[in-house]
């Protein structure tokens, strides 16, 4: 504990790369949303990377808009998107929908998912789906504290070599492990880190075939998408949104700038 | 925008789907499940999990169980509410002496010396200036106190609990149970709560908790209920009981709002917004302990300031009307004692009088404003002698001061406990409203989620009247 506190503080540390914008959000270079479980303390780590006062509360279900808000780090400027807690991105709840709808459409440069160190294995669910749809991903393990209290003790660098990208415990009510969630996530962002996210076995022969044939047309028609997998596996199961979005060509020709209209009319 | 090579991707996808077969959802669940129990058994060592997670347990057993989860919500509240009275009164009144005593006579002084116009002056002044200074010095202290000790409460993990506690309640009246997290953070702000009912999918139990959210006392009503309470409740019992007693009264006023809410929750549910329950799953978050610096901070900021604020941004305005009513002669009188006078026999009718119907639609902006506009509009209409003239604000010290300006302008209890029970039930707040619009984007439902309370407040207060008026 005492070696992490001095580390933090003293000026070659990453935090000294760290400035606080709040909600200036003007001219950004990356894009980051923060995903998880509900009540895994994503508010809580959104104003740790920002410097901003969202309220937190020990209460599932807090935030059901997103919120926004910015910092520099490394002289990238970053835009944290604060997204509704979500158990899954398979159902169809506004909020649920809110959360998937931004990390497909929004394309984040990286997605943090913060998960709950005590509960992990149910965060993981969330987590397989988010590495689904998405390569570059950091997991923020958070609540270590807790789970070190509870006496359960997490391999992080295991469960990142499994998930294939980077995870960081922190405990972000005491701000422990920002920093280095901080340069997990420029590494990403920079492509310093290349992500080779575990993908979801695919079950039966029929299945495989069929996603593999659907991902390969995908692919065709929208160069270049990052996602081709997921999108064909909703296809498959018939999602109206997503359906809607390859006929229109949407899915492909989003791109950033016209994205914060298409979000304000989501949210 | 037809594309044909992405048509035949969608037709593709859709004769696939049957040869997949049905299952296909539940498949794909069970292989992510499997995915992530394998990668978390890889992962994870649990070392004596039994004996750590007893105290919690115990705790939720407790504060959840049957027999005891009620009992110890009341109290809590309770609890709450005696120290916010009993804190509150003090500070109260060295706010008032200082921003009332001495600052609004220097400023008359300031006015004169630069031989500002009289009505300038008593706009202002008179108007705006002291209904800004009431506005702090009344509600200041009370929220000071009182939303802290929320705040701890909400971050330690208490909230959950009560909606768990409640959630079988709404269930049996037709509505969901997360109703119970939206009515918790209603006795934040209603329009917030309104806001958070979004986690409600099913838009038939949304509607239900938007219209019955107005049925938990807000921040800008809470001030409201304490101040009368210690007054005409606490001032009807011994002294040594009087603290006690004001809580009770409060606590009794804010579970009346939850059982109205479940009433009106189960009439809605059997008539016009049939349906079943849908279930859902909360999860109880662990508790936490309370980081008490933080919570004073936000609890400061994003409460007590917020609402502060807007009080006095309301008010500022509300002063300037009160003055003009009170100043502008039609005939004889005032406007504001034309209207009082012929409202005050449908007022009485109600237990109330015609200066707290009109101080209740000047006050339509904002809650937080009510009890100094009644206090400015008695004052302005019973001749009480001695303040600077008509629409000024006496000069109070303390809640004693406020009594007794209350009981001169001839209110009695029955005027004070039907006023807390039309502070409780009465029309949203016009941001409340305007959120409902919002939320709704129907005119329908926002009248209806307007004026609802507003009848039952009033027919409440005339049954509360004529039985009160039996007895007595």
């Amino acid at each position: 504990m005492i070696d992490t506190n001095q580390c933090e503080t003293c000026p070659v540390h990453n935090t000294g790369n760290l400035t606080k914008l709040g909600i200036n959000m003007q001219n950004f270079d990356f894009v980051i949303a923060l995903a998880g479980n509900p009540n895994t303390g994503k508010s809580t780590v959104f104003n740790a990377l920002t410097g901003l006062k969202q309220h937190t509360g020990n209460w599932p279900g807090k935030t059901v808009m997103r919120a926004e808000g910015a910092f520099l780090f490394d002289g990238k400027k970053y835009k944290v998107v604060d997204l509704p807690g979500t158990y899954s991105l398979l159902s169809t709840s506004t909020d649920e929908e809110v959360a998937r709808d931004f990390i497909l459409f929004g394309q984040p440069d990286v997605t943090v998912v913060v998960v709950d160190a005590t509960r992990l294995e149910r965060n993981l669910n969330l987590v397989l789906q988010v590495l689904e749809i998405t390569d570059r991903a950091v997991v923020c393990l958070n609540l270590i504290d807790e789970a070190k209290r509870h006496e359960i003790i997490i391999d992080d660098r295991a469960l990142a070599r499994e998930l294939g990208v980077p995870v960081v415990p922190t405990a972000a009510r005491q701000s422990t492990g920002i920093p280095e969630l901080l340069k997990n996530i420029d590494d990403v962002a920079k492509g310093v880190f290349i992500c080779k996210p575990h993908r979801i076995s695919s079950g039966s022969k029929e299945l495989k075939r069929g996603v593999e044939k659907i991902q390969a047309q995908i692919e065709k028609e929208f160069p270049g998408i990052p996602n081709s997998r997921w999108v064909a596996l909703r296809l498959l199961e018939g999602d109206q949104k997503i359906i809607d979005a390859v006929r229109s060509g949407e899915l492909g020709t989003l791109t950033k700038r016209n994205l914060n209209e298409e979000l304000a009319a989501i949210a | 925008m037809f594309d044909k090579k992405r048509e035949l991707i969608l037709s593709e996808a859709n004769q696939l789907r049957w040869e997949i077969g049905e299952n296909f959802h539940d498949s794909l669940m069970e292989t992510i499940y499997k995915d992530a129990a394998d990668i978390s058994s890889k992962a994870v060592t649990i070392k004596g999990e039994k004996a750590k997670f007893s105290f919690e347990h115990a705790l939720d057993r407790l504060v959840t169980s049957r027999w005891a989860g009620f009992p110890i919500m009341f109290l809590m509240l309770a609890v709450v509410f005696w120290i916010t009275i009993i804190g509150a009164n003090i500070p109260s009144s060295m706010i008032a002496s200082l921003l009332i005593d001495n600052f609004h006579p220097a400023l008359k002084g300031f006015a004169a010396s630069i031989s500002m116009p009289v009505w300038l002056d008593g706009l202002l002044i008179d108007g705006a200036y002291l209904a800004m200074a009431w506005v702090i010095s009344v509600m200041l202290p009370p929220m000071a106190i009182f939303f802290p000790m929320f705040t701890l409460l909400e971050d330690f993990g208490y909230l959950p609990r009560v909606a768990f506690n409640m959630d079988n309640l709404y269930r049996k009246a037709g509505a969901h149970g997360k109703q119970a997290l939206t009515m918790a953070m209603g006795f934040g702000c209603n329009a917030a709560g309104v806001i958070a009912t979004r986690v409600i999918d099913s838009p038939r139990e949304r509607l239900i908790a938007i219209i019955t959210n107005n049925f938990s006392l807000c921040n800008g009503r809470w001030p409201t209920q304490i101040l009368i309470a210690t007054i005409f409740i606490g001032g009807a019992v011994p002294v040594y009981l009087a603290g006690i007693a004001s809580a009770a009264a409060v606590v009794v006023v804010a579970v009346l709002g939850i059982v109205l809410s479940l009433i009106v929750s189960w009439s809605l549910s059997r008539s016009v917004l049939k349906g079943e329950a849908s279930a859902f799953s909360l999860e109880l978050p662990p508790y936490r302990p309370p980081r008490i610096l933080k919570t004073l901070y936000t609890s400061l900021i994003d409460r007590t300031i917020f609402v502060l604020w807007r009080a006095i941004v309301f008010a500022i305005p509300a002063g300037l009307v009160i003055w003009l009513v009170g100043n502008i002669h039609i005939g004889e009188l005032s406007i504001a004692e034309h209207f009082v006078e012929w409202s005050n026999p449908f007022g009485i009718l109600i237990g109330l009088n015609g200066v707290i119907l009109l101080a209740y639609i000047i006050a339509i902006p904002a809650n937080e404003i009510i009890i100094p506009t009644i206090l400015m509009l008695t004052v302005l209409t019973s001749n009480i002698t001695g303040g600077a003239g008509a629409g000024v604000m006496f000069e109070l010290e303390s809640t004693q001061a406020t009594a007794n300006i209350l009981y001169s302008g001839g209110w009695t209890a029955l005027t004070g406990v039907c006023l807390m029970l039309f502070s409780l039930i009465h029309n949203p707040c016009s941001t409340t409203i305007y959120t409902i619009y919002k939320e709704t984007r129907s005119i329908k439902w926002t009248v209806v989620s307007t004026l609802l309370p507003v009848i039952m407040g009033i027919t409440i207060c005339f049954f509360v009247a004529q039985v009160w008026r039996l007895l007595a």
